[in-house]
């Protein structure tokens, strides 16, 4: 980071000119001023209408945040009693992680490339599958646990469906993105000189996005080892729902532990996939 | 029709090496997670071939007397969230200032600012959700803490990268000037971020949206706590309506916040 800024030190400067050809000043005009001032006047207005809604008064933020201080101290010191039970939860929590980001990642495939604009030349599979994504990406994760357990009883299983059709969503959008971003005119060459539609993107996309295909697997990994503890709240296997039992019980030394156990496990998850990351793209 | 293949060049043996110890820790890595997940395959299928009728057409025929309801509750959870955001977009400043570089002029400051973001960033929102609840009980406000204390994670690694990638010499040429800290704060940095911190707060906006519908089913306001109901009494058409007002309302949302995001930055 430090030799980054040392290289733009080094740069010639570089003065601003507005589209008229001169140079404008760092001080804003009236006018931006007078806009900014109308924003900030409808974020305030705006803060004061929810703080209606939600019956929320600033004197209770105070109160709240001393009383939050009080009211931690219950969680304290944490059980460490539960640590074998949290941990037999957590690796059901990582295996639920790795099916659906596997399940999720073969079959995001076929549906990645018909949602980029470059490769599906129709335009109504392509509009199709975009709103498809799209609606699918609206769906909170807890409402897909919620079905799916309703569905397929509660269990790991249910978890693992739930988890696999969220990260499906979120995994076609950044994938499909990544395809439109590629430089289309080796696959154009190809495709020129008589190659089929499997083999140019095979040799000339597969290369191309693989790395970052690969990062935002791990990505998306990440993102459900978090998701998995909210979907174990409902039922669907995992650590959240140790989480979740031991709230009901206010056994909440116990849920202190697991929320650490969370934490550590986040933590380094993150770190590992962020090193890998790092090293691919 | 057989194409020659141009020739491979030979990979050096330790990339060979490494390849090979990357592709043993994947294999053993999904054998450990195959045998030993406890899956009921048999009985869940059992289970879906009973439920499915019940279940999947009820939500695609939703309950339309509920709408008042559930429109009442999505509001909720929409200022919640916008409360939260707020919030964060403001206790993300001094953070995101703490973890740019360019900002302390000291490593180990940096470091610990940007050592607080991540582990901000670590706990899941619905588990911030669950403390404060326990905190200040199930209301509202549970949920506006865990929305601003979520999000200041994220807004702050934002902010501070964009804090390390202002136009310097700005500011060099304010102090080279005289300018004190709190001029070249207003005039020198403040102009240069605002519309990328304003973005961001949006965007992020965007994402509380999504994270707050959840927050309700542990009780800490918004329409989360209708998702529960519905689960509990197993009315499936109430939460096919649910589903259709989040659905329209995040769409609606998202599409808003892009267009004043192009339009700011």
């Amino acid at each position: 980071m430090l030799t980054k800024q040392k290289s733009q030190a080094s740069n010639p400067p570089k003065i601003k000119k507005d589209k008229d050809g001169r140079y404008t000043p760092m001080v804003s005009p009236w006018r931006v001023k007078g806009r900014l001032f109308a924003i900030a006047i409808i974020i305030i207005a705006l803060l004061f209408y929810s703080s209606i809604e939600t019956e929320v008064s600033f004197g209770d933020l105070a109160e709240g945040f001393t009383n939050t201080f009080q009211v931690m101290g219950k969680f304290f010191p944490p059980e460490t009693g539960i640590l074998a039970t949290t941990m037999d939860r957590l690796i059901e929590t990582i295996h639920m992680a790795i099916i659906s980001t596997t399940f999720a990642t073969i079959f995001v495939i076929p549906l990645s490339l018909l949602a980029a604009q470059n490769i599906t030349t129709n335009k109504w599979v392509y509009n199709g599958v975009r709103f498809f994504l799209n609606i699918l990406r609206t769906v909170p994760d807890i409402v897909l646990a919620v079905i799916f357990v309703g569905i397929f009883g509660i269990g790991v299983f249910s978890g693992i469906i739930a988890l696999f059709i969220f990260s499906m969503g979120i995994l076609a959008k950044l994938i499909s993105e990544t395809i439109e971003a590629v430089d289309m005119e080796p696959i154009q060459a190809m495709r020129a000189s008589g190659a089929g539609v499997i083999q140019s993107i095979y040799f000339g996309l597969v290369p191309q996005v693989l790395p970052q295909f690969t990062s935002f697997t791990l990505y998306v990994f990440e993102i459900n080892i978090r998701a998995s503890v909210v979907i174990g709240l409902v039922g669907a296997g995992g650590i959240g729902l140790l989480l979740n039992q031991q709230i009901q019980f206010y056994s909440y030394p116990s849920a202190m532990m697991i929320i650490i156990v969370i934490f550590l496990v986040v933590v380094v998850i993150e770190y590992i996939s962020t090193k890998i990351r790092e090293a691919i793209v | 029709m057989s194409m020659e293949q141009p020739p491979r060049r030979p990979l050096p043996i330790m990339k060979i090496i490494k390849y090979l110890m990357i592709g043993i820790a994947v294999i053993t890595l999904y054998i450990w997670t195959f045998a030993t997940i406890d899956v009921d395959l048999a009985k869940a299928l059992e289970r879906m071939q009973s439920n499915f009728q019940r279940i999947v057409p009820r939500l695609f025929d939703p309950e339309w007397d509920s709408l008042g309801k559930v429109w009442g509750m999505m509001v909720e959870t929409l200022f919640i969230a916008y409360a939260g955001s707020l919030a964060a977009a403001i206790l993300a400043v001094p953070l995101g200032f703490l973890a740019a570089i360019n900002m302390t002029n000291s490593k180990i400051l940096t470091t610990i600012g940007k050592w607080i973001l991540s582990a901000i960033r670590a706990f899941p929102e619905i588990i911030l959700a669950i403390l404060f609840v326990v905190a200040v009980g199930p209301t509202p406000f549970a949920g506006i803490l865990a929305i601003a204390i979520g999000s200041t994670g994220m807004l702050g690694k934002l902010y501070s990268e964009v804090l390390e990638s202002i136009d310097m010499e700005v500011v060099q040429a304010m102090q080279a000037n005289g300018s004190n800290g709190i001029q070249i704060m207003f005039h020198g940095i403040i102009p240069q971020v605002i519309p990328e911190f304003l973005s961001y707060a949006i965007y992020r906006f965007e994402i509380d949206v999504r994270a707050s519908t959840v927050l309700g089913y542990v009780g800490a306001g918004g329409i989360g706590l209708l998702i529960f109901f519905a689960s509990s009494n197993r009315n499936w058409n109430e939460m096919g309506m649910i589903l259709l007002v989040i659905i329209v309302v995040v769409t609606v949302i998202d599409y808003v916040s892009s267009y004043i995001r192009k339009r700011i930055v």
